[in-house]
This record gives C-alpha cells, sequence and structure tokens, in this order.
C-alpha cells in the first residue's frame, strides 16, 4: 500500500472550473466578493474559502498564442514540509492510509507564516476570524467512504484523476508519453515527492510560479522563523524529476 | 422546524472541524428525528439513506443534459447536496462549475418566497397570494381577449386570434409543461408566441430541415468520440458545454482526431485545439464557401453518397438563375422571391430529372460548382482576414473525412445562429458534409450544440409563432379548413423510391388536434386554431414582437421564464417595450431586470403603467418531468426538495391560471368560448395539481377508439405505440407526434436508466437503452445514409446500422426508415429523398451566399454588389451603422462557462459570480495601444444604440485582421450581466445590439455589429 495519489493532467484542463465549484459545494465553502481584475481568474488567489482554484496564464508575449489553465491544490507532499514546521501536536495530521495531509482545528494555534512559509507550493491560508488554517484535505471524508474527491469526480476531460499512488504513476507516465510527442518538454511535476502530480506540456513558470518548489521565492522568507521553516524542509522535495 | 440554509451552513462548518477523517457511524442512525439538528454532523452520513432521500435530475443549465444526483434531507426536504451521476452515459459524473452549482440555486435564501404585484404607478413589490394573483390575472387575460379577440381577418378569412396577448417563454420548462403552455396560449387564440429558441437556434431548424428533412442536431454527445475530424465553428463548446469535451478530448487523445477551433476570437476551445485559426465575425459564408470550392476543386467529395443519397445529380429548371448576388425570381418590391423559378425539372412521371453523371450544366452539381468558384482562396482571404494558406490548412484537414472510412463533425452554436444570414451559414456546413459523405455516420453529423436544457423539447412542442408541435405548421388565414392545410402541408412525391415521410401530415394534425380538444372532430377543432396573417418573421418573430409592444399594439403579455430585458437584442428598446404594457405575467426563479424593469436604469416608477406580477416558480431539483438534451434524448427527471417558499412549478401555475380563466368564460361567456371550455388537455393530477404523467402520455398519444392498425387492434385508452399508428380520421390523439413511442403501455421510456448494448452498439457507445430519443429512439439521423444500397456500412468498424441479411432486419441503431437495403432513398424526411445540396424552400435563395451583416466595418464585398441579405429582418426607420468612422470596431457578444444566458439564475449564485463578477471588454493589444487603453481599467462602449461599462481585458487573445488590406479591430463581451445583480455587475451587452434579424426566422444579429470602445 503506497497511499493515493492524484494524477493532473494540465494538457487537458478546459478551465470549465467545475472542480473549483464542485469542490466548494461538497464542503459548502463561502463565496468571496470579487472584482475582475481584467483576467477570467477570480477569486485572485487561494483564501480560507477557496481552497482550489483554477489560474488562468497568457504566457508567450509573442509568438502562437497559448493559454495555460492550472487547478492548484495542496500537494499532500509525501513527507509534508507543513507537519514538520507545525508546533501543535495534532494540528497536521498525515493520513497513513492515503497519505492525505489534514489540517484540523488546532491549526488556529500554529503560526500562519511558519505553516505556510514551510510550503513550496505557498498553499496554506487562514481564516481571519476563527485562525483556523486551510486547505485541500484530499476529500479524505468521501475517499475514506470510497467515493473520489469532489474535484476528480467534476471533471470531464480527464484532467483530475485520483487512485492507488502505483496506478497514478503508471498513468502518468503514459499521459507523459503522449504528450511528449507535441510538447518534448513536457514533464511530470515533482513526482516522487508530492501526491499531486501534474503533467505540465510547458515550463512550469508559464502556469504559475509555484507550480513547482522549483519556482520558490525565497524573498517571501523574510524572518528567522521562515528561514527556519525552509531549512525543515525535506531535501529530497528540492530535486527535480 | 425546517433547516433553514443558514443553519445548514453552520452545521456543515461544524463537521468539518470534527471529521477531519472521516468520522464514520459516529453519527446516530436510524430513523431521522425533525429538528434543525436532525442531520448528521457527517456529509457522508447525511447522503445515506436514513437521512436523506436519493433522487436523479438533469442540470438545468446547457442542453448537453448531464445527469445529478441529489439528495435531499428526510428532515427539512431541502437539499444537501448536488452532483454528477456517475452511471450517466453523457457527463459519468462529470459538471462543469455551473453544473457543480446547482445545490446554491435550489438552497438560496434570495429566492423570493411569495407571489409579489405591483400596482400600476407604484414604486414598490407587494406579496400577495396565489389565489389572489391568478384571479387577478384570469381577469385581465379575460378582458384582453374579449376585447382583442378577432374571429376574421382583414380578408375576412376566419383566424380566431386575439393579437393583443404575448408570451415569451420558455425553453427552462419541462417538456410536458412546454407542451401544456402552447396548449394554454392556443386555446386563448394566441399568435405571438416566441420563445427563446428564436433567439438562441431559430436559424438551425430551417436550415437542417432543408438539407436532411429535420431541423435538430443530427448525432449525440457521445457520438463526438467516434469522429476523425472535429471542426468547432460558431461555437465555443468548450465554455458554452463544457461536458461536450469529455468527448472531444477523447476523440482527441485516443482516436487522434484533429480538433479545429475557427472563430473570431481565442477562447478555452481553441487552447486545446489541435489548429485555432481566427477571422472576423460575419463571414463564415464566405470561409465555408470556400470550402465548398476547395472539395470540388481538388475532387475531394465522395461521390457514390453525392450521386446516390444527395440531389446533386437533380437537374433544375431553366428559370433558375444567379447574377449580382441575387438569385432568380427577386422581387425588390414584396420584397421576395418566387421559388417557382428554382425548381427542378420534372421527367414524364412527375419525377425530378436526374444525371448520375453530374455533368448536365443544370444539375445542382454544376451549379454548385458555378456558385462557389467565386469563392477563391484571395476573395475569402480579403474579406474574412483568414490566409490563403490557413484555408488550405483548414480545407485539406477537414476534407480528408471525404472517405468512407472517415467521419467528420461539426460543433456549432450561437456563433453561426445569431446573424442576418445564420441559416445559410449551417446550410453551407450542412452542403459540406452532405459532399464529404458525414450525414448518418458515426461520428458525422451537423451538431447543433443547444444552448438550454431543454430547447430542443420547447422547440419540438412549439412554442414558437410559426410551430405547432411536432414542426406542423401554424396554419395561415388562407387554410380556413383542414382540409385545405392538409392539401397545403402535404408534400407529394411521384418517386416510388422516395417515403416523403410528411405525407402523414394529416394523421399527425388530427391526432395533434385531438390532443387539445379530444371531444370535437379535427374539422371543428381546427377552426379554432388561431391563425396567422402573412408576413412571417418580420410579421410575428421575436423582433416583430417587441417592436409592436414598443408601439403599444399589446395589453398583456407573459414573460414565463425569460429576461428579454438582457436577452434581446437592443435591450434598450425592449425595455421601453415593456412600459407600454398595460399587464405583465413574469414567472421566474429569481429578481430579475424583466420584472423589476420598472425600476432600472433610465426609468421613473410613477410614470410606469404597467401592472406586474412576479410568480414564483421552482427550480428544476424541486419538480418532475422530462427535458430533451441536444441529442433528442428525452430525460426524466424526479423532485428532489420541495418547492421554496411558496413556489409552485411552472405546470402547476398553468393548470391553475387556466382553470380560473375557464371558470370565468363558464360564467360569464364571451369571446369565442368553446375552445376553453372544450379544451381536455389541463391535466391535473388526484390532488388538483398539474401531473407531468399525465402530460407525458398526452404527448405521446393513445387510442380514443378501437383502432385495427395492420394486424394488431388496439383498444380505446391504449397508449399509441409508434407514430406509425396514428390516424387522420380522429380516432387517435398524440400531442407532439415525434414523441410518439416515448410514454406508451410498456411505461415511461424517457425514465429508463439501462446502460445495456449489443457489442455492435457498443463499438460506437449508442447507449440505446438510456433515456428515449426521438424519433423512435433513433440515435443518429439519417443513419440509412451511413449504409451503402446493400445495408453494408460504409465504415464498418463504426457500424450505426447494418442489414442482417439472413433475418432480413437492421441491427445496431433503429433505422431511419425499416425499408429493406435499396427500397427507398435515405433521407425519408425530403420529398424527393435525397440530401438537398440544393435547398429551393428557404426565402433568401437556394445556395447560400455572403452577405455583409447589417452593421459592418464594409460597404462592399469582393462576391456582388448586394451588401446586405435583401430579405433580412429589419425595421428600416432604425439607423445602422455601415462603414461608419464613428463605430469602426467590430463587436461581437457571446457567453462565458459561469454564466448561464442573461445570468438571471447564475449572478445569483455566489459560487458562480465570484468567478465572472463584473462585465468585461476583451480586446487585442493592438487596440489597446491605439485607445491607451491599460488591462483592467474600465472602458465604454458605444454604439447606435446605447452604450456599456464594462473592466477592459486586453488579450493577445484578440487580434485586428485585414480586411480588404485595411485594419479591422474586432472586440467582444459577454451580454450575461444586468443591472439587477449585482449592483456593481454592468449591463447586459445587449443594450449595444440592433434589432435586425435573419431573413428565414429573424433570429437577432447579436454576434456582429459596429462600436467604438474609449477610456471610462
Amino acid at each position: 500500500m503506497n497511499g493515493k495519489s492524484f494524477l493532473v493532467d494540465l494538457t487537458r484542463c478546459t478551465a470549465c472550473r467545475g472542480c473549483q465549484i464542485a469542490c466548494k459545494q461538497w464542503k459548502k465553502l463561502p463565496a468571496e466578493k470579487t472584482v475582475n481584475t481584467g483576467s477570467h481568474q477570480n477569486p485572485p488567489d487561494l483564501s480560507s474559502s477557496t481552497i482550489r482554484l483554477v489560474r488562468f496564464s497568457e504566457p508567450m508575449k509573442k509568438g502562437p498564442v497559448q493559454w495555460l489553465f492550472f487547478p492548484e491544490q495542496c500537494r499532500h507532499c509525501v513527507e509534508p514540509p507543513c507537519k514538520q514546521a507545525s508546533s501543535v501536536e495534532g494540528s497536521i495530521t498525515h493520513d497513513p492510509d492515503t497519505g492525505a495531509v489534514v489540517y484540523t482545528e488546532l491549526t488556529a494555534q500554529e503560526d500562519i507564516e511558519v505553516i505556510r512559509g514551510a510550503c513550496p507550493y505557498d498553499i496554506p491560508r487562514q481564516d481571519p476570524v476563527s485562525k483556523r488554517m486551510t486547505k485541500c484535505d484530499m476529500c479524505i471524508d468521501r475517499v475514506k467512504a470510497g467515493m473520489l474527491p469532489a474535484c476528480v469526480k467534476s471533471c470531464p476531460t480527464g484532467t483530475m484523476n485520483f487512485g492507488d499512488r502505483d496506478d497514478m504513476l503508471k498513468l502518468g507516465a503514459e499521459r507523459l508519453g503522449y504528450a511528449k510527442k507535441i510538447w518534448p518538454k513536457a514533464q511530470l511535476v515533482d513526482a516522487q515527492d508530492v501526491r499531486v502530480i501534474y503533467l505540465a506540456a510547458f515550463p512550469t513558470t508559464f502556469y504559475y510560479k509555484y507550480l513547482t518548489v522549483g519556482a520558490l521565492d525565497r524573498s517571501r522568507f523574510a524572518t528567522r522563523r521562515d528561514l527556519l521553516a525552509q531549512l525543515l524542509r525535506p531535501v529530497k522535495s528540492m530535486t527535480s524529476v | 422546524m425546517p433547516v433553514t440554509r443558514r443553519d445548514f451552513l453552520k452545521l456543515t462548518a461544524v463537521t468539518a472541524l470534527t471529521t477531519a477523517f472521516g468520522g464514520l457511524g459516529c453519527a446516530a442512525k436510524g430513523k431521522a428525528p425533525a429538528g434543525p439538528m436532525a442531520m448528521p454532523a457527517d456529509r457522508i452520513q447525511a447522503l445515506k439513506p436514513e437521512w436523506s432521500k436519493q433522487s436523479t435530475s438533469i442540470c438545468c443549465y446547457c442542453a448537453v443534459g448531464c445527469g445529478l444526483i441529489v439528495n435531499t434531507s428526510l428532515a427539512s426536504k431541502r437539499a444537501v447536496n448536488i452532483e454528477g451521476d456517475p452511471d450517466h452515459p453523457v457527463n459519468g459524473g462529470a459538471l462543469c462549475s455551473k453544473g457543480a452549482s446547482i445545490w446554491q440555486v435550489a438552497e438560496n435564501d434570495k429566492r423570493p418566497k411569495t407571489v409579489l404585484w405591483r400596482a400600476p404607478y407604484s414604486d414598490t413589490f407587494e406579496p400577495k397570494t396565489w389565489d389572489w394573483a391568478l384571479k387577478r390575472i384570469a381577469r385581465l387575460v379575460k378582458d384582453a381577449r374579449d376585447k382583442g379577440f378577432e374571429a376574421k381577418n382583414a380578408k375576412g378569412e376566419p383566424v380566431s386570434r386575439v393579437n393583443n396577448l404575448a408570451s415569451v417563454g420558455s425553453a427552462a420548462l419541462d417538456n410536458e409543461e412546454c407542451w401544456t403552455y402552447q396548449a394554454m396560449l392556443r386555446t386563448l387564440g394566441l399568435v405571438f408566441i416566441e420563445h427563446q429558441a428564436r433567439i438562441c437556434h431559430s436559424s438551425t431548424v430551417p436550415a437542417l430541415a432543408e438539407s436532411f428533412g429535420r431541423g435538430a442536431m443530427t448525432n449525440h454527445w457521445a457520438d463526438i468520440a467516434n469522429s476523425d475530424c472535429i471542426l468547432i465553428m460558431g461555437s465555443n463548446a468548450a465554455e458554452t458545454h463544457p461536458i461536450s469535451f469529455r468527448w472531444v478530448t477523447k476523440a482527441q487523445r485516443e482516436r487522434g482526431a484533429t480538433v479545429i477551433h475557427v472563430d473570431p476570437r481565442f477562447t478555452r476551445t481553441s487552447a486545446k485545439a489541435n489548429m485555432y485559426l481566427g477571422f472576423r465575425s460575419g463571414t463564415d459564408i464566405p470561409i465555408l464557401g470556400g470550402m465548398i470550392n476547395y472539395i470540388l476543386g481538388h475532387d475531394l467529395c465522395f461521390r457514390q453518397y453525392v450521386v446516390d443519397y444527395t440531389n446533386a445529380s437533380f437537374v433544375v429548371g431553366e428559370k433558375y438563375g444567379f447574377k449580382d448576388g441575387l438569385f432568380s425570381g427577386f422581387d425588390p418590391a414584396a420584397p421576395g422571391y418566387d421559388k417557382s423559378t428554382w425548381a427542378y425539372e420534372l421527367d414524364e412521371n412527375g419525377v425530378p430529372r436526374k444525371d448520375p453523371s453530374l455533368k448536365h450544366p443544370r444539375c445542382v452539381f454544376q451549379l454548385l460548382k458555378k456558385h462557389y468558384s467565386r469563392y477563391d482562396l484571395k476573395r475569402v482571404a480579403s474579406i474574412s482576414g483568414l490566409s490563403e494558406a490557413d484555408q488550405v490548412k483548414l480545407y485539406s484537414t477537414f476534407a480528408a473525412t471525404g472517405k468512407p472510412d472517415k467521419a467528420g463533425t461539426i460543433m456549432y452554436a450561437m456563433g453561426w445562429t445569431q446573424h442576418t444570414v445564420g441559416v445559410q451559414i449551417i446550410r453551407t456546413m450542412a452542403m459540406v458534409q452532405l459532399l464529404l459523405g458525414n450525414i448518418g455516420v458515426a461520428g458525422g453529423g451537423v451538431n447543433a450544440l443547444r444552448g438550454e436544457s431543454n430547447v430542443q423539447g420547447s422547440t419540438d412542442h412549439g412554442l414558437l409563432f410559426q410551430d405547432l408541435p411536432g414542426y406542423l405548421p401554424v396554419p395561415g388565414g388562407s387554410l380556413s379548413t383542414l382540409a385545405a392545410y392538409n392539401e397545403t402541408y402535404t408534400p407529394v412525391s411521384k418517386d416510388p423510391k422516395s417515403a416523403n415521410w410528411w405525407q402523414n401530415r394529416p394523421k399527425y394534425m388530427a391526432s395533434f388536434l385531438k390532443s387539445m380538444w379530444e371531444e370535437p372532430a379535427p374539422e371543428q377543432s381546427y377552426s379554432w386554431l388561431p391563425k396567422l396573417d402573412p408576413g412571417g418573421a418580420q410579421a410575428y418573430s421575436w423582433l416583430a414582437l417587441f417592436d409592436k409592444m414598443y408601439k403599444k399594439q399589446f395589453q398583456g403579455a407573459f414573460v414565463w421564464g425569460m429576461n428579454p430585458a438582457c436577452s434581446s437584442a437592443n435591450a434598450g428598446k425592449t425595455r421601453k417595450a415593456l412600459a407600454n404594457l398595460d399587464w405583465m405575467v413574469n414567472v421566474n426563479i429569481f429578481e430579475n431586470e424583466t420584472g423589476w424593469f420598472w425600476q432600472g436604469p433610465g426609468m421613473d416608477p410613477k410614470s410606469v403603467k404597467t401592472e406586474v406580477f412576479f410568480l414564483p416558480c421552482c427550480v428544476s431539483v424541486e419538480k418532475e418531468g422530462s427535458i430533451t438534451n441536444s441529442g433528442r434524448w428525452m430525460q426524466w427527471r424526479y423532485a428532489g426538495p420541495k418547492p421554496y417558499g411558496e413556489a409552485r412549478s411552472d405546470g402547476d401555475i398553468m393548470v391553475a391560471l387556466f382553470r380560473e380563466i375557464q371558470a370565468l368564460y363558464k360564467k360569464e361567456k364571451g369571446a369565442l368560448p368553446e375552445p376553453i371550455l372544450k379544451a381536455s388537455w389541463a391535466r391535473t393530477d388526484k390532488h388538483g395539481e398539474f401531473d407531468p404523467h399525465g402530460a407525458a402520455k398526452l404527448i405521446n398519444g393513445a387510442f380514443l377508439k378501437d383502432v385495427k392498425v395492420g394486424d394488431t387492434v388496439y383498444k380505446k385508452g391504449q397508449q399509441v405505440p409508434s407514430f406509425a399508428a396514428l390516424q387522420a380520421d380522429g380516432s387517435t390523439s398524440s400531442g407532439c407526434w415525434i414523441y410518439t413511442g416515448s410514454y406508451t403501455d410498456k411505461g415511461n421510456m424517457g425514465a429508463r436508466r439501462d446502460p445495456s448494448q449489443t457489442p455492435l452498439q457498443a463499438a460506437i457507445n449508442l447507449t440505446p437503452n438510456w433515456s428515449w430519443a426521438w424519433p423512435l429512439n433513433r440515435r443518429i439521423l439519417y443513419n440509412r445514409a451511413a449504409v451503402d444500397n446493400a445495408g453494408k456500412p460504409w465504415n464498418p468498424a463504426k457500424t450505426v446500422i447494418v442489414w442482417n441479411a439472413a433475418d432480413k432486419k437492421w441491427e445496431g441503431d433503429v433505422p431511419d426508415g425499416g425499408y429493406p437495403p435499396g427500397e427507398k432513398y435515405p433521407f425519408i424526411m425530403t420529398t424527393h429523398g435525397g440530401g438537398r445540396i440544393f435547398g429551393p424552400g428557404l426565402n433568401d435563395g437556394p445556395f447560400p451566399e455572403h452577405y455583409e451583416p447589417m452593421e459592418s466595418p464594409v460597404s462592399a464585398h469582393p462576391f456582388s454588389p448586394q451588401l446586405n441579405n435583401p430579405l433580412a429582418v429589419n425595421f428600416p426607420e432604425e439607423p445602422k451603422a455601415v462603414a461608419d468612422p464613428r463605430f469602426p470596431i467590430v463587436c461581437t457578444t457571446y457567453r462565458v462557462t459561469e454564466h448561464w444566458q442573461t445570468g438571471l439564475m447564475t449572478r445569483w449564485t455566489p459560487w458562480l459570480l465570484e468567478t465572472e463578477p463584473q462585465l468585461f471588454c476583451e480586446l487585442s493589444e493592438e487596440l489597446a495601444k491605439v485607445k491607451g487603453i491599460g488591462n483592467g481599467q474600465r472602458v465604454v462602449l458605444e454604439s447606435l444604440r446605447g452604450s456599456v461599462s464594462a473592466v477592459a481585458m486586453v488579450t493577445r487573445r484578440f487580434k485586428p485582421f485585414k480586411i480588404k488590406g485595411k485594419t479591422v479591430h474586432q472586440v467582444g463581451l459577454p451580454w450575461q450581466f444586468g443591472w439587477k445583480q449585482p449592483a456593481d455587475g454592468g449591463e447586459s451587452a445587449n443594450l449595444l445590439s440592433p434589432s435586425v434579424g435573419d431573413a428565414n426566422t429573424g433570429i437577432p444579429e447579436t454576434k456582429v455589429f459596429m462600436v467604438n470602445i474609449r477610456k471610462a
């Protein structure tokens, strides 16, 4: 038993945002007040009530137009740095069966800067009122009941896939083989270190700066505590596949 | 006490804290106790039968028809979770953002809970009871009807109609409600009957009917996966029909199909296409005409198919001609064509003369070749902006499907329909598909992507001025008897090989009349049917209806499940028109710009007379009935939660209102009371409420006396098994003949959920036992053209039907005409049995010809001196911008995934509004530079009609085009916003669009008009 994983094939995503809403529907997360800022992407960022966000990007300044979509969520790291950075027992749990990294109500006692700073993908957010930290929990209630995560179930194109990790790695290899014929630089992003494996056709920064750990913006680590959190990250996750 | 939505949210928030690891079994089991805390503190538990009822439904948004699973709390009777149905063959559990948000439409505390009434000149709505409102509306309807009833028209012909009442709506109704609604309107005598189909796909019906015989999407959603080349043009399928991409992606990734997107703008569809080609809005006919020219010039058509199965070999009469952009028979005074000049030449038996060698200079094939020889690469490039190289890429890729073992399909929608040449754009592609032998085959077809969940059904059930249910024409005043009607509308073929299916029309008409009025003879009830004057779309269609309303020619109007204040072209005029009514009944789910128009921008309530009734109706998951998806699947939905507040189902509102009107006529008499008093269609259940099963059975039809059909005797009261059993003598009823077979003595076929299929059916994923498709559960129309004259499939790997010679029967799909191979021509609905490459029945020509949009950046084009469609629906007193330097920019309107139509439902759905909160305008970097506009800044768009403010979205996905050597810019914006909600969301893009429409159907040209843009 190697736990569960997602294979997210970005070459297929149409940004229908079914997953973004299905996530809110299952968890009954509230909507945010937003405005249009000159992009279809909304809400503009992850938040305590938006734990899954489809990011839109038009990276090419010249040449053929590309419009890239990146459904962003917690990667459920194989060895989660956020858990290592946590200082409250039981605030961040790591489910042995699935590998899901789950934040409990005790995260309200954590320091968001430490936890968020520890995340190589900049995922954790904090509820401004309860101070509880939020992110994707792999729909662990559904998964334990034999159901697919809400986002995966809603996906029409085969972008979102979920299952036993070995099966997802196998599917990822198959999909990568296909993708490389069209996009020679296609890659499975950080596949060994995370349970949410993205298949990207283009350089990861074209989608979003934190699609991969390699894009980590060190300037975010302003404080000593942040740096410490950074150091706690497993060495393994710094290597690329 | 029911759980309120707020309580439920609180409850689930607690749940999220305590059940991070599932917490299975922590909730108490057993019979659910009542009260707000009755639900278990666990979302998984809440789905279990101890706590909630599970029912299936179909998504209420686009016409992909995705299956839903609805869980409704046993305690509160409200929905707790709605997600995709994993067993459903179309969506397999998947849902787009809209589908995934349906829970929030139902469980939404912004839904008005009661009837609301606005007194004339009042500045407020006040709550009223249903009883009061229905009685008051019935009184207003009766008074108006009695005043406006016309027994005879100016010519003295009997017309039995009311001219002072109008209705718009609705594709949001269930089939049973659509049928019942048309029955009510026609019983009252209305002729101004329109709805969403007019403004979304009205051009599809005559285009496809003229080409193939029926006006519907030829194939179905899952069949797209069988295609080798998917052309998406006039559609942004990935955004507007998102789950279609389940099948597009499958074709692309598993079959290696090429996906081509041809569109003025680069969209989420383009992002996934193998090939994206941009062009100027309104030049589809040049590009597709160029494709015909390329196919013929390179000898790429499927010759045997073309010769055997189309009218390419038919010889056209000597009177036919084409000169300077006009066809023979044009009368500028009418204006109109004398279509007799387009007739085929007949042989001594009265059968069209044919030349199978296709060499006769007047055969359709040669006329076609000549007509499109003008559509060369250079001319097409100069007017469309699509380069010659890109044209060749497009043409050669798609034309490669002209081989027997290849199939190419087209997915189109509003990008083609909403033009003054909308019908002819679709026709051009239909002709391409006939030339390539792509009709009838798996993975082929002309696939009209319909945009409302039941717009196929609402069209089938005749909620349009010109059609009764089942595409029986509404009679004109000159057809004063049923015999005259049948004489006019029953085509005759002298060719024994032509099935000429419409020869059965008298059976369908008599059965329809019997479904409306069971007791009288059809000849009698025919006299009660309201009849039209001549004039067609220019006199009766959507734009004409609102023009008459604007000119104060209506007293009252029903606006049922529609929001014309935002959806109508020239919305400013439409809103003023609403103020010229004495009264309006607005049935809807949420507050909207139409019902609340008197509060809107530029309106002073104190000077607006219109008395307004807002009647709150159920959302889709609160009621039972069927809807028909784009692929013609009639799918039954079950009720989940109980109606919210005092909301009632639309069907229930109709029958309750009609009973009130009937009571008034019974008591007071009035103008022609018989059709009202003798109406037998208003079916109610034992509780006195609308009975969807009763209505569905009535639509299917029944034997009204014992009838012998063939060797079988059917007893009075039995359901009719197939339309082959319908009779012209009044011994059968059928509300809509094409639905005969949907609800038989074997049960409700639309409710079937059996995924089983034979290996042959499974090879093309036909799923014939899941729901039911009209006609006769046939899944791929014209499938007799998928086999040769011996019954052998062109492509055995993708067999749709095949003749089993040993058992003398067809296998696979239900054959489109069950005759043995070679006995009849495959296009059984056309008079002469062939697919029509030459279409002599349309108003504006037998071959599509390029005409510029009524508002255009150019004042001339390279194909002829005729600038515009000479027969476009038009109100000449309203000026147009043609090559007008004040409005130099082409504007197009569209939808996004996250909103639906005017946004009436989705703008009230917080999860969706969050994703697309405000009106935006997409424009190119080049134009932004010229105008000094930065991304995210506010801009103002102006046209001759009005202006809107929007957020600029500067993007490389838009680009200027070189048209006739000059740079032409194009901008685009969605028409899905409105002033009512949200406050900072912006206005309807239709404030900009003009009142001009297609020459055949009057569909407004909202895809191209001229604007200017400036920084706010």
